[in-house]
């Protein structure tokens, strides 16, 4: 039991090393990561693709994609590496993450040669960004209870609907939709996966306001909007497949995170304010709280430490590896409450007129996306107590009967 | 990055988990639960010959001379068999201490014994309700004599060595004393009745010092956090022995014409217990590793291991009556023995919220 690199993992990280040495500047340990898209405004976009091309320059892009894409076959630890690697530098947030993580892998999966040929490369180097247009206003959880129609005209499929809460589409050259091409077949049956050109007509894209004010996400609206037969990825009516892969995929990049304020800033807060007339470090149910936000960070980080020895020794991570977000976005909401109730009424400030500049406040507004985003708390239970543990599905209402018959809210 | 068992610790667990399948089912917790008896004196002899009683001690004590992870495992294996041996007094206790602490004289002449299960060892520190308050002990160890009262003292009323933190001129030490001479001993009524409890009075007894006199206090804080480690993963054997007996149950029960598994409210609690055991795993792997490479992260190493494997094996508990229903409630059944260790294990090292603040000092001192 050891935390060192294998002697193949340092020679790795001493290669990454030396490359960002050359070609960025070290981040002070305790100066906050590079802000993320929607404070950056447009300028962040352009720096974030900058960014990427050099790295794509050098092999440094998508490095666990195989090298006929341009990557370098890396494999997941040396992935892992890159990325803490990376972290320690000042380098811009990555805007890609949608495109490359998973939907990059769905093509190469069960996308034809052609897609491959056209889109590929253009991702790696960040030239085009991609979104992912499957969440719907009745269809989040319940992804495959989609209601977008496809219908095919002549060469083209015409695509009517809507589609919500989609990261990023404002920047977006493509796009990949889920679609119902058959509302009589039971409701996976009848689903087909395209990739849209989000600048053609019949495509509208309105950024939504999010709790913090910035807009992070969007609403899609698709007027017979036509997508040519060759944009579709895997075959008429068995979209499900490719959606499941690339969901597959979102759940092993989402729960990598972590980072932003932690423990350390706590005790350091809880030095700083007062309770009973004394600082609150001083109080025992400070104390006992801040203990066990130490102890469950810990735990989280460790888990993740478990996970990484199955990776490096190429073996399948254990189920462990399924809670990380599960722990880590309630956790992060938990921590901000209380850093606020530390700071009593003026934890009610934000920005500029909080303390710290409002970072408790900003995590706190942002954990409740978090915790829903890429799984809700309860699908990710759901997904525990049933993949993990083994425990009988859920009832259904909607089992076997088709798609058109299926009892909705609406 | 290698945070896990090598293939051979996981066979000595492996061999440790099916011995044990065979030779303490939960009907001898049980049998021991039901009679006068205070442990299994057949199992602990078992125990013994598998050389688990000596995993730490040195080959020339008599000892099998194993690392802590492999002990970790074993201890691991005890918790998830309920067994009913006095095992974490006498092996991450009283051994540890004279181990860290004892001359090569009392190593020679304690370790060999503890090591064959001839004696069973203990560290007595709690004079009665409240914290375990180090510095403020009130028996007394002068002129080789030991003076006051310990209570509660794990397995004290079954055990032939106890050390014991006293008060000194110096501070505070702790000392060795015979279980058999000058000793009253007496026992106590435990939450566990598969887990001794003894009240332990010295009138004048025979005692030596182990390690320095005025370190006391100190020592014992050590022999406490390398014990907080092992009970850990103790615990977290309980937790999962209760878990997986708790989802068996719940899969096999029928309430409104499906099985009371498929109901949301009892997976989102397995998926919950699951996680917390999980954590708890992950930080005694911490520990272990502390342990082992005997890292300054030890101390707060042990305090995370000690909370959150308390946390995951209570939560355990309180989960297998509950989702067991009626029946959970029953003596005949067996899940108030995971109620009742769950809260003797979360207390004999001294309880959870001492263990946070404990952390929060060190983190203090840290930083
Ligand atoms: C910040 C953010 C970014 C996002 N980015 C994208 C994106 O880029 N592309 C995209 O397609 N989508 C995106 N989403 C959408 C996200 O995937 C959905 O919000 C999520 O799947 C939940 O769906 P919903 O919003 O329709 O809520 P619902 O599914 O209606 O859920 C409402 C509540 O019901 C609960 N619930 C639902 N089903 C069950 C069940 N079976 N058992 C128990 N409880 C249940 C949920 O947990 C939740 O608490 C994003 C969301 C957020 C917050």
């Amino acid at each position: 039991m050891d935390f060192e690199d294998t002697p193949e993992e340092a020679a790795f990280r001493a290669e990454a090393r030396a490359w960002l040495d050359a070609n960025a500047k070290l981040r002070n340990p305790d100066e906050p990561p590079m802000g993320m898209l929607e404070e950056e405004g447009g300028g962040g976009v352009k720096r974030a693709q900058q960014w990427q091309a050099k790295k794509a320059d050098a092999g440094w892009a998508c490095i666990t994609w195989p090298k006929e894409y341009g990557g370098r076959a890396a494999s997941s630890i040396q992935s892992v590496i890159w990325n803490q690697e990376e972290g320690r530098y000042r380098t811009p947030p990555s805007i890609f993450g949608i495109g490359q993580g998973m939907l990059g892998p769905t093509i190469m999966t069960h996308g034809t040669q052609e897609q491959k040929d056209r889109y590929i490369q253009p991702m790696l180097r960040g030239e085009e960004i991609w979104c992912q247009l499957f969440s719907e206003p009745a269809a989040g959880s319940d992804l495959a209870g989609l209601r977008t129609t496809a219908v095919k005209d002549g060469d083209d499929w015409v695509v009517n609907g809507q589609k919500i809460w989609t990261t990023g589409a404002q920047f977006c050259k493509w796009g990949m939709i889920v679609t119902r091409t058959d509302p009589h077949a039971v409701k996976h049956a009848g689903i087909t996966y395209f990739i849209v050109d989000m600048e053609s007509p019949g495509v509208e894209i309105r950024p939504i306001k999010q709790i913090a004010g910035a807009s992070g996400f969007n609403e899609v609206f698709f007027t017979d909007c036509r997508i040519p037969d060759k944009n579709r990825v895997g075959a008429v009516n068995d979209g499900w497949r490719g959606a499941i892969t690339t969901l597959m995929n979102e759940r092993s990049s989402i729960g990598a995170g972590g980072g932003g304020a932690g423990v350390k800033d706590l005790l350091r807060l809880a030095k700083q304010c007062k309770r009973n007339g004394r600082p609150a470090i001083e109080d025992s149910s400070v104390r006992q709280q801040i203990a066990d936000f130490y102890i469950r960070t810990k735990g989280l980080s460790y888990t993740g430490s478990r996970t990484l020895t199955a990776i490096s020794k190429g073996t399948t991570p254990g189920p462990e590896s399924s809670i990380g977000k599960l722990v880590g976005a309630p956790l992060r909401q938990q921590m901000a409450a209380f850093a606020m109730d530390l700071q009593g009424a003026a934890g009610s400030l934000v920005n500029q007129d909080a303390a710290e500049e409002g970072i408790w406040q900003l995590a706190w507004l942002g954990a409740p996306g978090m915790r829903l985003a890429g799984g809700t708390d309860e699908i990710l239970r759901n997904i525990v107590s049933e993949r993990v543990l083994g425990l009988p599905s859920e009832m259904r209402a909607d089992k076997g009967v088709a798609f058109s018959d299926i009892p909705t809210g609406s | 990055m290698n945070f896990d068992f090598s293939e051979e610790q996981k066979l000595l667990q492996k061999t440790a988990r099916d011995f044990l399948a065979d030779q303490a089912p939960l009907s001898l917790a049980r049998a021991v639960m039901e009679s006068d008896n205070k442990y299994s004196e057949e199992l602990w002899k078992e125990t013994a010959e598998m050389g688990w009683l000596g995993a730490t001690i040195p080959e020339e004590y008599g000892g099998a001379g194993f690392g802590y992870l492999e002990l970790a495992l074993l201890a691991q294996e005890v918790g998830r068999s309920l067994a009913p041996i006095p095992f974490s007094s006498s092996v991450y206790l009283a051994s540890e201490a004279i181990i860290a602490f004892g001359s090569d004289d009392q190593k020679k002449k304690y370790l060999t014994r503890l090591a064959a299960g001839d004696a069973i060892g203990t560290v007595a520190i709690a004079e009665g309700p409240g914290e375990l308050g180090l510095e403020s002990v009130e028996t007394r160890f002068e002129a080789g004599k030991l003076t006051g009262k310990k209570t509660p003292v794990p397995d004290g009323d079954i055990a032939d060595l106890i050390v014991v933190l006293a008060k000194t001129a110096a501070g505070t030490a702790l000392v060795i004393v015979d279980g058999d001479a000058g000793v009253d001993k007496k026992s106590l009524e435990s939450i566990d009745p598969t887990r001794a409890m003894g009240q332990l009075t010295f009138d004048g007894a025979p005692a030596e010092l182990l390690g320095a006199d005025g370190e006391g206090a100190a020592q014992a804080e050590k022999i406490l956090d390398r014990a907080a480690v092992l009970m850990a993963f103790e615990q977290i054997g309980t937790a999962e022995r209760a878990f997986d007996i708790t989802k068996e149950y719940t899969l096999g029960r029928y309430a409104f014409g499906r099985p009371i598994a498929s109901f949301q409210a009892i997976k989102h609690r397995l998926a919950d217990l699951y996680t917390s055991i999980v954590l708890a795993t992950s930080n005694a792997y911490y520990g272990a590793w502390a342990l082992e490479n005997s890292s300054d992260e030890l101390g707060t190493a042990a305090c995370a291991a000690r909370v959150n494997a308390t946390e995951a094996l209570e939560l355990a508990g309180e989960e297998i009556i509950q989702m067991h229903g009626g029946v959970g409630f029953t003596w005949e059944y067996d899940c108030h023995m995971f109620y009742r260790r769950s809260k003797l294990t979360g207390l004999v090292l001294g309880s959870a919220a001492e263990w946070r603040e404990k952390l929060i000092q060190r983190l203090e001192a840290a930083a």
